[in-house]
Order: C-alpha cells, then sequence, then structure tokens
C-alpha cells in the first residue's frame, strides 16, 4: 500500500505532467487526443483484473468479470479508434489524396 | 518468486513511462501517430504484467472477458465512421467508467465480506465499533482504511456517473435519444439525487458497510449520470464527453489507490487534468461556461426582440461559382458538419486540388468547433487526404478574410453567423465564428432556405458580398469538380 502523503505527491505531479501535455496541442489535434486519453484510462483493465483475480464469491467474481469486460472495452476500443484516427494526418510532402 | 513483484512493479513503471511519453507524442502532428503505438506498448506490458502476478486467480474468467471485450471493441471501433467518432469515444468512455465503479463495488463487496468475521471475532464489540476493528486490524486483514475506503467510493462514485451519463451522450449523438427531456424544477431533483448518492458514500465511508447501502448508494450514483445528461442538447454534447472522459481518468486514478497501483494513479490522473483542461478549451470556444452547459438550456435564456433581417438570399450557379474561384487569387473553404454528413469531403477536397493546379491558393479555415467536437472536422479532413498544413485554425485564418477573394462555406452556418458579434439577443452571441464575410465573396453551398443546427437565422446569407449556391453538398460539390474540369476543355 502506497503511503497517503506519497500517493498525494503522485497525484500532484501527475495532475501537472497531464496539465502541461494539453496546455501547448493545436486544435487540430483535440479530438485524437481526447481519444487518446480516453485509451490511457483503459489502464482501468489492470485494476479490473485484480479485482476479479482476488474475487472469492460469486458475486464478487460477477462485478470483477464486467469490470474486466468494460475495462477491456475501454483500452481496445480507445486504441483503434485513436489509431484509425491519427493514421489519417499526413503532412502534404507524402502523396495528398492517398487511400485511407 | 520473490523477485516477481518486483518485476511487475518494473513493468507498470514502465508503461506509466510509455502513457506519458505517448500522450507527449500525441500533442504534435508530426509524431502522434507514434504516440498511440507507445502508449498501446505501455498497456500491453501493464496487462501481461498483472497476469503474471502470483495472487491473482480466476485466470481463465480474466482471459475470458479480456477476449470477449477486446473483441467487440475491436470490431466496433475498426468499421464506425469518421463522423461517427465522437460517440465512440462517448461508449469507450463510458466502459472506462463502469469498469471503475465495478472496482470499487467489487472492494466494497469484499470489504464487507472481510469485515463480518473481523466483528465476530471481537464479539463483545458493538456493530458501531467496526470502524474501530477495520482501523485497528487493517494491515492484517486486508481491510481498507478510511481514507482509502472514502478514495474508493468517491472513484465509484465518479465512475458510475460517467458510466451512465456517457451512455446518454452516445444515445443522443447516435440519434437514439433525440429529445430534450426537460421539466419544472429538474435542476432541484438532481441535487436532490446527487445528495442522496453523495449520503449513501459518506454512511459507506462512515462505516455503515451493508449491502442495502450499497446498492443505494450505486443506484443514485448511476440515476445521477443519467438526470445530469438527459437535458443537455446535442450541441453541447462534445464539452460533455470531454467532462466524462476527465471523470473517468479521476475515477480510475481513486480506485488506483485503493489497488496500490501506480499505473492506475499515475495514467488515471494525467487523463484526469489533461480532460479537464480540454473540456474548459472547448466550453470556451463554444462561448458556453461549463455550469452553462451543465446546468442551462441551450437559448431558453434569449430574450429581446430578434434583429431583423434585411434583404434577400441570391442565388447563384455552380458554373458561376467555379469560374468565380477558378480565376480568383485567394480561396478559403469553410466546411462545416453539414458537409461531413453529406459525405462531400472526398470532392471538395478534389475541388481543390484542381484550385491548387491552377494556381490558385487554397486553404482550409477550421472554426474549434467545427464538426461535434475541437478538431473532428480536421480528422474528417484528413480522412479525405487533406494535408494538414493547408488546414488553418480560426484565430491564424481571420485577419487574412479581407485579402480572401472567395469564401467556400459548405455545410457550415452558426460558425459564420455574424449575428454572434451584431446581436445580443442571439444565443450564440459572443460566440468567436470565422470573419467570412470580411471577403470578397461569399458562396455558401446549403440544402436549402432553413435555419442551421440550432435552429437561429444567419445574416450572412443576406449579405450582398453572399451567393447561395442550393443543393445537397455532395451533389454540389461534384458540381463545381465537373464545372471546373469543363473550364480546360
Amino acid at each position: 500500500m502506497i503511503d497517503g502523503f506519497v500517493a498525494l505527491y503522485i497525484f500532484m505531479l501527475a495532475a501537472f505532467t497531464g496539465h502541461e501535455i494539453i496546455a501547448r496541442v493545436p486544435v487540430i489535434l483535440h479530438t485524437p487526443l481526447m481519444s487518446g486519453s480516453n485509451f490511457v484510462h483503459g489502464i482501468v483493465l489492470v485494476g479490473a483484473m485484480i479485482a476479479l483475480g482476488h474475487a472469492t464469491t460469486p458475486f464478487e467474481t460477477g462485478l470483477g468479470f464486467l469490470a474486466v469486460l468494460l475495462g477491456a472495452g475501454n483500452a481496445a476500443g480507445g486504441y483503434v479508434v485513436t489509431e484509425r484516427m491519427l493514421e489519417m494526418f499526413k503532412p502534404s510532402g507524402k502523396q495528398p489524396g492517398g487511400k485511407v | 518468486m520473490s523477485w516477481l513483484p518486483v518485476v511487475v512493479k518494473a513493468c507498470y513503471f514502465l508503461a506509466a513511462l510509455l502513457f506519458i511519453l505517448g500522450l507527449k507524442r500525441m500533442s504534435s502532428p508530426r509524431t502522434a501517430r507514434g504516440g498511440i503505438v507507445w502508449a498501446g506498448v505501455g498497456m500491453l506490458v501493464a496487462v501481461l504484467a498483472t497476469f503474471a502476478l502470483p495472487d491473482i486467480h480466476h485466470r481463465g474468467l480474466i482471459l475470458a472477458a479480456v477476449l470477449i471485450g477486446v473483441a467487440a471493441a475491436w470490431w466496433s471501433g475498426r468499421r464506425v465512421a469518421m463522423t461517427a467518432m465522437p460517440q465512440m469515444v462517448a461508449l469507450y468512455n463510458g466502459m472506462g467508467g463502469g469498469a471503475a465503479a465495478g472496482i470499487g463495488a467489487a472492494e466494497l463487496v469484499a470489504h464487507v465480506r472481510r469485515l463480518v468475521p473481523a466483528a465476530s471475532d471481537t464479539s463483545p464489540l458493538r456493530p458501531e465499533s467496526w470502524t474501530l476493528v477495520a482501523l485497528h486490524q487493517a494491515p492484517a486483514l486486508g481491510l481498507l482504511s478510511p481514507v482509502t475506503l472514502g478514495l474508493g467510493v468517491l472513484g465509484a462514485l465518479i465512475g458510475a456517473v460517467s458510466f451512465s451519463g456517457s451512455l446518454i451522450a452516445f444515445a443522443k449523438l447516435q440519434g437514439w435519444l433525440d429529445k430534450r427531456f426537460v421539466f419544472p424544477g429538474q435542476r432541484i431533483a438532481n441535487l436532490l439525487v446527487l445528495l442522496l448518492a453523495l449520503l449513501h458514500g459518506a454512511m459507506l465511508v462512515g462505516g455503515d458497510l451493508t449491502m442495502p447501502v450499497i446498492a443505494g448508494f450505486f443506484l443514485f450514483a448511476l440515476l445521477f449520470g443519467l438526470m445530469m445528461t438527459l437535458p443537455i442538447g446535442g450541441a453541447d454534447m462534445p464539452v460533455v464527453i470531454s467532462l466524462y472522459n476527465a471523470f473517468t481518468g479521476l475515477a480510475v486514478a481513486f480506485e488506483g489507490y485503493v489497488l496500490g497501483n501506480e499505473a492506475m494513479i499515475i495514467a488515471g490522473m494525467v487523463v484526469g487534468a489533461a480532460g479537464t483542461l480540454l473540456t474548459q478549451l472547448m466550453a470556451k470556444a463554444m462561448n458556453r461556461s461549463l455550469g452553462n452547459v451543465l446546468f442551462g438550456s441551450f437559448g431558453a435564456a434569449a430574450g429581446g426582440a430578434a434583429q431583423e433581417i434585411s434583404g434577400a438570399q441570391k442565388p447563384i450557379e455552380a458554373a458561376d461559382s467555379a469560374v468565380m474561384m477558378a480565376y480568383a487569387e485567394r480561396v478559403a473553404i469553410v466546411p462545416g458538419y453539414g458537409m461531413a454528413v453529406a459525405q462531400a469531403q472526398h470532392k471538395v477536397w478534389e475541388f481543390a486540388k484542381l484550385l491548387i493546379e491552377r494556381g490558385v491558393k487554397v486553404k482550409f479555415a477550421i472554426h474549434p468547433v467545427a464538426g461535434r467536437m475541437p478538431g473532428h472536422m480536421n480528422v474528417l479532413l484528413a480522412e479525405a487526404g487533406v494535408p494538414y498544413d493547408l488546414i488553418e485554425d480560426m484565430d491564424d485564418i481571420n485577419p487574412e478574410f479581407p485579402n480572401t477573394d472567395v469564401v467556400l462555406v459548405i455545410g457550415a452556418n452558426d460558425v459564420v453567423n455574424p449575428m454572434a458579434k451584431t446581436d445580443p439577443s442571439s444565443p450564440i452571441y459572443g460566440m468567436p465564428i470565422l470573419d467570412v464575410a470580411a471577403a470578397k465573396q461569399v458562396i455558401v453551398v446549403k440544402r436549402g432556405k432553413g435555419t442551421g443546427f440550432a435552429g437561429i437565422e444567419n445574416t450572412l446569407f443576406y449579405a450582398d458580398n453572399t451567393r447561395m449556391l442550393y443543393g445537397d453538398g455532395q451533389a454540389a460539390a461534384g458540381q463545381l469538380v465537373s464545372e471546373l474540369k469543363a473550364l480546360d476543355t
């Protein structure tokens, strides 16, 4: 278990990091970045796996299973959608109008 | 086997690092493509490491759930159209919120299970002193400390709200729920539901850990997400989706604290902060405060007499429009969501390429909220193959409009409406717009004479230098292309 104040420091520094990353992003990347950050919180899948892995009663197992299912959907869906969007960004140097 | 937990921790560290670096790369067009791959590798490392944890049971069930979830999301994410991207983000985000709430629920239920034997071991103690027992024996029994419990409950609350709210947002953008559900006293009802959810949460933290309270807590949290999102109109939905994205990040961070998982804490918090800032940027671009989006209702506050519109809309033929642009020096194209709905972006880009071949300087002017999210229009243009260096943001192109010979507005309406500057009674008054009226000539491609998405009249259509090219976006763009080609034969 993480000590309370260490966790507080982690919370704070991570929050600043997130703020800094977004602060200088051009508008054209807002949608892919929102989708990309949506993918990153798909890490919830790891927590769901731990919750299901530690479940002992059927009810907990059911909750854990549901959480893993949803978390996996978040991660996989977020990745596919973001990747598809970013795939299309190319500068005019590389044959514009190419197949998507 | 004692080295295994260290390896797993190292993997989580690597994952957190890759997430941050990946997001950083995603914030520049040149490296964005690689960014998502980096983050994807981080996710893979973290998931595989978790599988290797020694005290994990139900590995078969985990694998099954992961495979089903991944397959379903992969399949839906692959085939969804680019125009439907915002609601897919909402859907996947809702799933993340649901997962965070699920973790919270599982932890609370497990906590209750561990608590009951703890209480019976020290039978002279009355149930009220369960929390004391829990505090005292927490580390040994794997019980949650009050701080952990509090953060777990808070994370579950936020996750549940994000889950049900995102599902409503998805349904609205998908067109399954067109109506806005508004009734008198709605705000008070919403507030009441939120207070009930908070009350149940406080009871849980305060030690009243029973199944009915847990059930009530989640019921009210989910209900609040529904009720909070239902009255919000489709135009404001992007802000709401972004907000729920930040919510899910926070929920993940809090549940990560409960599980002692650093990767979840860092990734969740980074997304929570980034999402909050992104939400503010979006609300600002739409000239709406966040409070206004969440608690106001669009258009209802507009009072006073609307500005009188004089003059008439002046039509133009596709042939004349094509000639006008072919012999112009500078042309700016202002695409709106209507263009994307008509699937006209490929034809528009074909037209722009023909103009460029003739030596015309062509730019695409994008309003921050063109499309349904900031940057959505850029994605749609990128899909058609438009290079991103031809695309200009509002702040960069607005000073250039007076030097622009022809502006072609296609499928956009409110973002070019001068009434946002001139008519204080207009619902969009104060919203920053593209100053296309300053250009020498404006051609508006429009299906008919009606009002736009928000149902607001547009004085641009009646301006002296504006000509209306009536027709479906796809058909009109096709005509422009063939007229332009005909010029050279």
